[in-house]
């Protein structure tokens, strides 16, 4: 693998959860349990499919194929797609949708905030923009899970029962391969290892303010940066790309 | 002089200079005394519109998880995003003739409040988002630049916002029918098709022809609706037949011409059976839409409680 395929790998990554979050988000237009949070999620929604944008973008140029970012998105299977476990999950109830926020960006902010001082220009410069937002969702996630953890008793209930179900997804996130190492070396890439102790930290402490109980079980699920997938990650690409599909020949 | 009669001579009064003060042109701020019927008026016609931008929100939402590109996905989405914080600023304005936005809902929920009849259609084809956007908003913005001028200030200012907005989502709306009717014949297809379906609702949304419409007395005396039905129609009609011309889609009314007298299109005739029986709730989506917001209302009823459960405890504190 050179440099530049690693490059590649690694930037389809980051824009793959990005827009797949984006995906999952945009399900809940029309559905939020208050209009004031239907307009956030769609908000947040729209800054992922941005970076998303951003980062496949730059994934087309480094291939140098001539894939644009809809070629990217909207031509690969779910064998070809490298985003996260986590991102990919149904929404399930407001509170599953928020607790997986808020383990995402609470991982994307430490990310982006070493990826600042990527010695690749672009990513370094997409961190730093990016992490403005990534604060915001995380502020955004963190609120409501110290809110619900603490709300009624049915809310505990739920938003516990969120944390337990998604816990297993979030080892998925550190995972390492040749790609991180050969990135690491050169100063491109993020050691997630470095960053683990940081999320664990953060996240135990806003459990504790929620009132919520860390998962002790250590079964971690792994698979995303081989492209190994959960079953819903092939419904969720069926329904994204129907249009590019049915008519490969048609421009929108 | 007894107690009724003074009170009587006194709302006279007051009824009198807010008479005078509307044919002046001046505004009514919500501190400012009005009659209850000019109340009544108002929360009718802004709830109504807050609910239409909220309902809208499903159709749309409908092609949000399938728009084609990315780019489409991202206008989509703000766009739908704009719907919804037009929903929230005209639910304030309302809020300030002395209604919340819980009982706005509860009358939407239960029929007693409307929202805009459009909304019972389908989106079935992706060209549909185009057509919303391009008849359906430009349908909108000509009854909304018309209300800029309404009587009632925060209603007035409401619209002057929502209507930059709203121009915006026509130009793009009227994009991917351009782009769509240049496309393959598949999409063309798709692009003619969606018009034909759209366009006699649209006109529908105007409501009743002049003679045939209720309540329209007092709203023009003052000055809460500034235009006739028949003129605004006619207004969208005469905008909207040149740029479908211009990206070679045919308007769906075999009576239409331009008539060189009048400077304006003659149009054929609008099935009122069918307005009046999606008024009635035999429309496509009428269920679909009220169930649906039912069904989040009720499934988000545990994250709104938690929320004020939240807010009482942390206030103790």
């Amino acid at each position: 693998m050179t440099q530049q395929e690693a490059l590649f790998q690694y930037t389809l990554r980051l824009g793959d959860t990005s827009l797949i979050h984006a995906q999952r988000l945009s399900e809940w237009c029309s559905n939020g349990p208050i209009l004031e949070e239907d307009l956030a999620l769609t908000n947040f929604a729209l800054d992922f499919i941005g970076r998303s944008q951003v980062l496949l973008t730059y994934a087309g140029a480094l291939e140098g194929k001539g894939r644009t970012d809809d070629m990217l998105a909207y031509r690969r299977n779910e064998r070809q797609y490298f985003n996260c476990l986590l991102a990919e999950l149904p929404n399930g109830d407001f509170g599953v949708t928020m607790v997986r926020l808020l383990f995402l960006a609470a991982f994307e902010k430490e990310l982006f905030t070493a990826l600042q001082n990527s010695e690749d220009e672009t990513l370094a410069a997409l961190a730093k923009k990016t992490l403005k937002e990534v604060r915001y969702h995380l502020e955004h996630a963190a609120d409501w899970v110290i809110r619900l953890g603490n709300g009624t008793e049915e809310s505990h209930a739920r938003v516990q029962k969120a944390v337990n179900e998604l816990w297993m997804f979030t080892g998925d996130m550190f995972d390492m391969d040749e790609t991180d190492k050969l990135l690491i070396a050169a100063d491109i890439a993020v050691d997630l290892s470095t960053i683990k102790t940081k999320w664990d930290n953060y996240i135990s402490g806003v459990l504790e303010a929620a009132n919520l109980q860390q998962p002790t079980s250590s079964y971690m699920q792994s698979g995303s940066k081989n492209a190994i997938h959960t079953e819903y990650l092939g419904h969720l690409l069926g329904e994204m790309q129907y249009l590019q599909l049915a008519y490969p020949y048609a421009k929108w | 002089m007894n107690d009724t009669t003074t009170i009587n001579a006194k709302e006279e009064a007051l009824l009198a200079r807010f008479e005078e003060k509307v044919q002046n042109g001046d505004a009514i701020e919500p501190r400012d005394w009005m009659p209850e019927k000019y109340r009544k008026h108002l929360i009718r016609q802004i709830s109504q519109h807050a609910h239409s931008e909220v309902i809208g929100m499903q159709p749309e939402g409908n092609w949000v998880t399938r728009a084609p590109s990315l780019r489409a996905k991202q206008i989509l989405l703000a766009k739908i995003q704009d719907e919804g914080g037009h929903g929230l600023y005209l639910y304030s304005a309302c809020e300030t003739l002395g209604i919340s936005r819980e009982e706005m809902i509860e009358q939407l929920q239960s029929g007693k409040a409307k929202y805009s009849n459009i909304f019972n259609y389908q989106t079935l084809n992706w060209a549909d988002i185009g057509a919303v956007g391009w008849l359906v908003d430009g349908a909108a913005i000509v009854n909304q630049v018309s209300l800029q001028r309404t009587s009632y200030a925060p209603y007035s200012r409401a619209m002057v916002r929502i209507c930059k907005e709203e121009s915006f989502h026509q130009r793009q709306g009227y994009e991917i029918m351009a782009e769509m009717a240049k496309g393959t014949p598949e999409q063309s297809e798709m692009a003619q098709d969606a018009l034909n379906r759209w366009w006699w609702p649209s006109l529908m949304m105007f409501g009743p022809h002049d003679g045939d419409s209720p309540r329209s007395a007092d709203a023009f005396r003052w000055k809460i609706k500034r235009q006739t039905n028949d003129e605004l129609r006619q207004k969208f009609i005469d905008k909207t037949v040149q740029q479908a011309e211009v990206i070679g889609l045919t308007i769906p009314d075999p009576d239409l011409k331009w008539n060189e007298e009048k400077q304006c299109y003659d149009y054929g005739k609008i099935n009122w059976e069918e307005f009046n029986q999606v008024i009635n709730g035999n429309g496509p989506c009428n269920k679909q839409r009220i169930d649906h917001h039912k069904r989040v209302h009720t499934e988000g009823a545990w994250v709104r409680e938690a929320a004020e459960a939240y807010r009482l405890k942390t206030q103790n504190n």
